[in-house]
């Protein structure tokens, strides 16, 4: 867009700006029309994606604040106290646009972005996560998304260095025509040296730092705030290009920067680019900044100040530094050859100024453009069919015959097989901090110099938030939970991508608005409050939006490394030992989806009572080092995490003898997937005391048999060789791309 | 002994190679910058995993170009240890102190797990093992898949030069299962396997460790 193209009401339209909101610029501006720059400033600052306008009112509902909070929801990302002066910074942020346009470079995209949001911070990052959902396995389109997007993760996360550990991979038809690409990073930093974007002190110098600025990725964050209808592959131009080679470099210059104390404020460049991290760090501290384009480095050669400004070219930074230091900063993004400009100033006016040639392209007030953006209370609507798929009437449901084949069946079912095609393409060993891989419930990275670990989970059933958004996703903050004390963790904190349809419609609100609560609630219970996350509308193709799926993410802290757990089970003889009461509930469960073809009922009942008092025995237990292996029991319900604690993505099996005298039917028993229930095992002279510990703590606990063998036994349900199972679990994944 | 871990622009194994030797072993290292051909008067240079200069044109091929490496060949040539570890493997064959290259995986991706190597022990890299005891290493890589001529193979084979050959699963399609190779005197050893992954009890086992503990006891 050239500086001069007028600003017609077509051009304001395109901009995705209603007429409302335009007059309401005008007003903000002290009653003039804006030029085209100011226009395209104006649409991404107040688009869905940057101003959460449709979301603010339900957001501030949530459990942000605690005991342990450094940081909560409003900075790059959240940070918690871990103690010892350490603190991890965290936040996971989705790219589901782009990477439906182009999984490659959309995945890859996103886990650049993440990563900068951490290490802005003053962060090293230690570990990626992601939770990435595809549309059904035979759906023509999924194939080519999942490659894409795992190559893309793995291309990015490798070549950074930032070891890849953990997260999910779900297949449903909901996501068909929009793929799901949430992104997941933690860092530690120590509690003195975080570094936030504040552009503070009046004369201060402003640098740019990074790579060149580009006509990438213009209009990203609008894209991101719109339906999909044809012609998405038009778009991709607004899809950014990825380069972790100077991500990687960017990464060691500002950690080394960071040592010296001339840095003020520092922010990466995310969606809208040099736009909002210019207002936002001036919005932050108080303060104007007046900034000169032509001293920002380009890739071409001709851009115009509405490209400069709106372009989305990755790996690049602002820093603002203390006066007369900016030359030793430089000089330190220079060694690692890598480009840093001085272009402009800190003033104390208030208005963002900028100039390309001598002229004054832009001038806004920053205060009204950050706090007059529009917040909506979007009407808000029970969906009709609502209470209709909650109808669930388990005596229509047949019993399964063969046992055996129903068990085989699920366990080479997509959703519950083997991420190990996954995971293998990421590096998860960089680091040397990875002490519990991925295939675990949750992943456990040391801290060097420290006899603690943290731990790090991805987690939500959006089928169950589809069929009660609020219960789905409480449910969502308590498996996470349960996945952190599983392997030895105090649950900490939370960090969420809610990924929602439209919201214009009332009721894609409706399922947003029970969904927070849920959340909410769910987060409370657990004291686990909301440091960071995103909001991701608009995930819709046509009149079709995704299940509501509020993908959680949960940092817990092991104090005492060596007590740390995994799921599999160790030794022959060992006893197994269920924690928890196993119930008739299979609403929503994987079980009536792929054997009875059924989508409906409630999610299983939730009692934050119960799965409290788990969590205390099992951490309890754990930490008494009586507890040999410890797994939640979640999708495909006990029989498949039975499985899961006997097989090993290595091919190493042992097998599990289990007896169950529960009065609940036969499927229900194996495939039910209640929560608040965990395997543990243990050797035979810890049973006695690991039983009382848990009925010392209110917990329900029975031994229900013991490890041993080459086959999983439940029962006279399920007799199966796990070298039988072995090859439908582990090959699942590969027979979708090949 | 006092090592050198060479840092280029995209090593990213650097902090991990630091590591083992200091924290683990006990021993002196300093960081190594690649545009400084000083090697400060170190034992052992290592040559870090990551993706040196982003792996642009070819694994290793940039980095073989920096000031670091022209020192590096020089301390190779004189008998100084060298050990090139997964990317830095790379940057020994294109150096042209270590013969052959190494190709895409078969598969066509990135491949990081757990495999197992058996090893020669008869190289100053691998003396603190058994004769021909099989380990586990971890890789991760993309282009580990070792090529060479068949001469250059058959002196391979006949000076003991194949460090670790992959044991049971060949994961990248390397000829005769090379995992890693040393040049005719010994003293450099190029490997894609990542022997500092697992040095220390609490990431799964000491397999690795021997790498580093042998090539210290050279030292009189």
């Amino acid at each position: 867009m050239d500086q001069n193209t007028k600003v017609t009401p077509e051009i304001v339209k395109k901009h995705g700006l209603s007429e409302q909101e335009y007059e309401r610029l005008k007003k903000a501006l002290g009653d003039r029309e804006p030029n085209i720059t100011e226009l395209g400033i104006f649409s991404v600052m107040w688009s869905e994606h940057c101003s959460y306008k449709s979301s603010k009112v339900h957001l501030k509902k949530l459990p942000t604040t605690g005991p342990h909070v450094v940081q909560g929801p409003g900075e790059n990302a959240g940070i918690v106290d871990i103690g010892d002066g350490l603190c991890v910074a965290f936040k996971m942020e989705s790219h589901n646009h782009p990477s439906f346009i182009e999984p490659f470079q959309g995945a890859a995209t996103g886990v650049g972005g993440i990563l900068r949001d951490v290490f802005t911070m003053g962060a090293r990052p230690i570990a990626n996560l992601n939770s990435i959902r595809f549309g059904s396995p035979d759906n023509a389109k999924t194939p080519y998304l999942l490659k894409g997007v795992v190559a893309g993760i793995a291309h990015y996360g490798n070549c950074m260095g930032i070891p890849t550990v953990g997260g999910e991979v779900v297949f449903d038809e909901c996501y068909n025509g929009n793929n799901l690409v949430n992104a997941f990073t933690a860092g530690i930093v120590k509690k003195g040296d975080i570094f936030k974007g504040f552009a503070s002190g009046v004369g201060n110098p402003v640098i740019y730092i990074g790579s060149k600025t580009g006509r990438d990725g213009i209009h990203g964050a609008t894209m991101a705030s719109d339906v999909f209808g044809g012609g998405n592959e038009e778009r991709r131009p607004t899809v950014q290009v990825g380069d972790p080679f100077t991500e990687k470099l960017l990464l060691e210059a500002c950690l080394e920067a960071m040592k010296s104390d001339a840095i003020v404020g520092i922010q990466d460049m995310g969606a809208a680019g040099l736009t909002s991290s210019s207002f936002e760090m001036a919005s932050r501290a108080g303060t104007g900044i007046d900034m000169d384009l032509d001293k920002v480095p380009l890739r071409e050669t001709g851009m115009t100040p509405y490209e400069i400004m709106l372009s989305e070219s990755q790996e690049r930074m602002l820093a603002v530094t203390h006066v007369g230091r900016e030359k030793e900063i430089i000089d330190i993004f220079k060694k690692w050859d890598l480009d840093a400009e001085v272009v402009g100033i800190v003033t104390d006016d208030g208005i963002m100024r900028v100039r390309q040639k001598g002229k004054v392209v832009c001038e806004l007030p920053i205060a009204p453009l950050v706090h007059a953006a529009p917040v909506y209370e979007r009407p808000i609507k029970k969906p009709g069919w609502q209470d209709k798929v909650q109808k669930l009437d388990l005596k229509k449901i047949a019993e399964p015959k063969n046992y055996n084949d129903t068990f085989k069946k699920l366990i080479g079912s997509p959703n519950l097989a083997c991420k190990s095609w996954v995971y293998r393409q990421y590096d998860h060993m960089v680091g040397t901090d990875t002490v519990v891989l991925p295939g675990s419930d949750a992943a456990v990275m040391r801290i060097k110099g420290t006899n603690k670990a943290v731990a790090l989970t991805v987690d939500c059933n959006s089928r169950w938030c589809y069929l009660d958004p609020y219960w789905g996703s409480a449910h969502a903050i308590a498996e996470n939970a349960r996945n952190l004390v599983a392997s030895g963790a105090r649950p900490l904190a939370v960090t969420d991508c809610l990924n929602f349809g439209n919201p214009e419609r009332a009721e894609i609100m409706w399922q947003f608005e029970q969904s927070c609560l849920g959340m909410s609630e769910g987060c409370k219970q657990f004291g686990t409050p909301i440091v960071s996350g995103n909001v991701s509308f608009y995930n819709e193709t046509g009149k079709d939006a995704i299940y509501p799926t509020p993908a959680v993410g949960m940092v817990g802290v092991i104090d005492d490394i060596s007590k740390h757990t995994t799921q599999f089970f160790k030794d022959t003889g060992d006893v197994v030992i269920l924690l928890g009461v196993n119930t008739n509930e299979l609403g929503g469960s994987e079980y009536l989806k792929q054997i009875h073809n059924k989508i409906a009922g409630n999610p299983p009942h939730l009692d934050f009572e119960r799965e409290k008092s788990l969590h205390k025995a099992v951490l309890a237990a754990i930490g008494r080092g009586i507890v040999k292996s410890a797994h939640d029991i979640s999708d495909g319900g006990l029989a498949v995490a039975l499985a899961e604690c006997c097989m090993q993505d290595n091919c190493k099996m042992i097998g599990a003898e289990v007896k169950l005298e529960d009065d609940v039917r036969s499927d229900a028993l194996l495939f039910s997937e209640a929560p608040s229930r965990i395997i543990l095992s243990c050797s035979g002279k810890d049973a006695d005391l690991l039983l009382t510990i848990a009925k010392s703590f209110g917990c329900p606990a029975n031994i229900i048999g013991s490890v041993g063998g080459d086959k999983l036994k439940i029962g006279d349900l399920i007799d199966v060789g796990l070298k039988d199972i072995y090859g439908l679990w582990s090959e699942s994944i590969k027979k979708i791309v090949s | 002994m006092k090592f050198g871990i060479v840092v280029f622009p995209g090593s990213n194994c650097d902090r991990d190679s630091f590591h083992v030797p200091t924290k683990v072993c006990g021993q002196e290292a300093v960081y190594l910058w690649h545009k400084d051909a000083d090697l400060k008067g170190v034992d052992c240079v290592i040559l870090p995993g990551g993706f040196s200069y982003g792996d642009y044109l070819r694994c290793g091929a940039i980095a073989k170009q920096s000031p670091v490496m022209k020192s590096v060949i020089e301390h190779a040539k004189s008998g100084g240890y060298v050990i090139g570890i997964c990317n830095g493997f790379q940057v020994l064959t294109e150096s042209g102190l270590l013969p052959g290259v190494l190709m895409r995986n078969t598969s066509l991706t990135f491949i990081c797990k757990y495999i197992q190597v058996k090893v020669n022990n008869k190289t100053p890299w691998t003396n603190k093992y058994d004769a021909g005891e099989v380990i586990t290493l971890p890789i991760a890589h993309n282009e580990g898949n070792y090529f060479c001529d068949e001469v250059t193979l058959r002196r391979l084979e006949s000076n003991g030069q194949i460090a670790f050959k992959y044991h049971g699963e060949n994961p990248n399609g390397a000829l005769a299962d090379i995992a890693g190779i040393t040049n005719e005197k010994g003293n450099v050893l190029g490997l894609m396997p990542h022997p500092e992954r697992i040095s220390e009890l609490i990431l799964g086992g000491t397999d690795g460790l021997r790498v580093f503990e042998s090539i210290i006891s050279t030292k009189k």
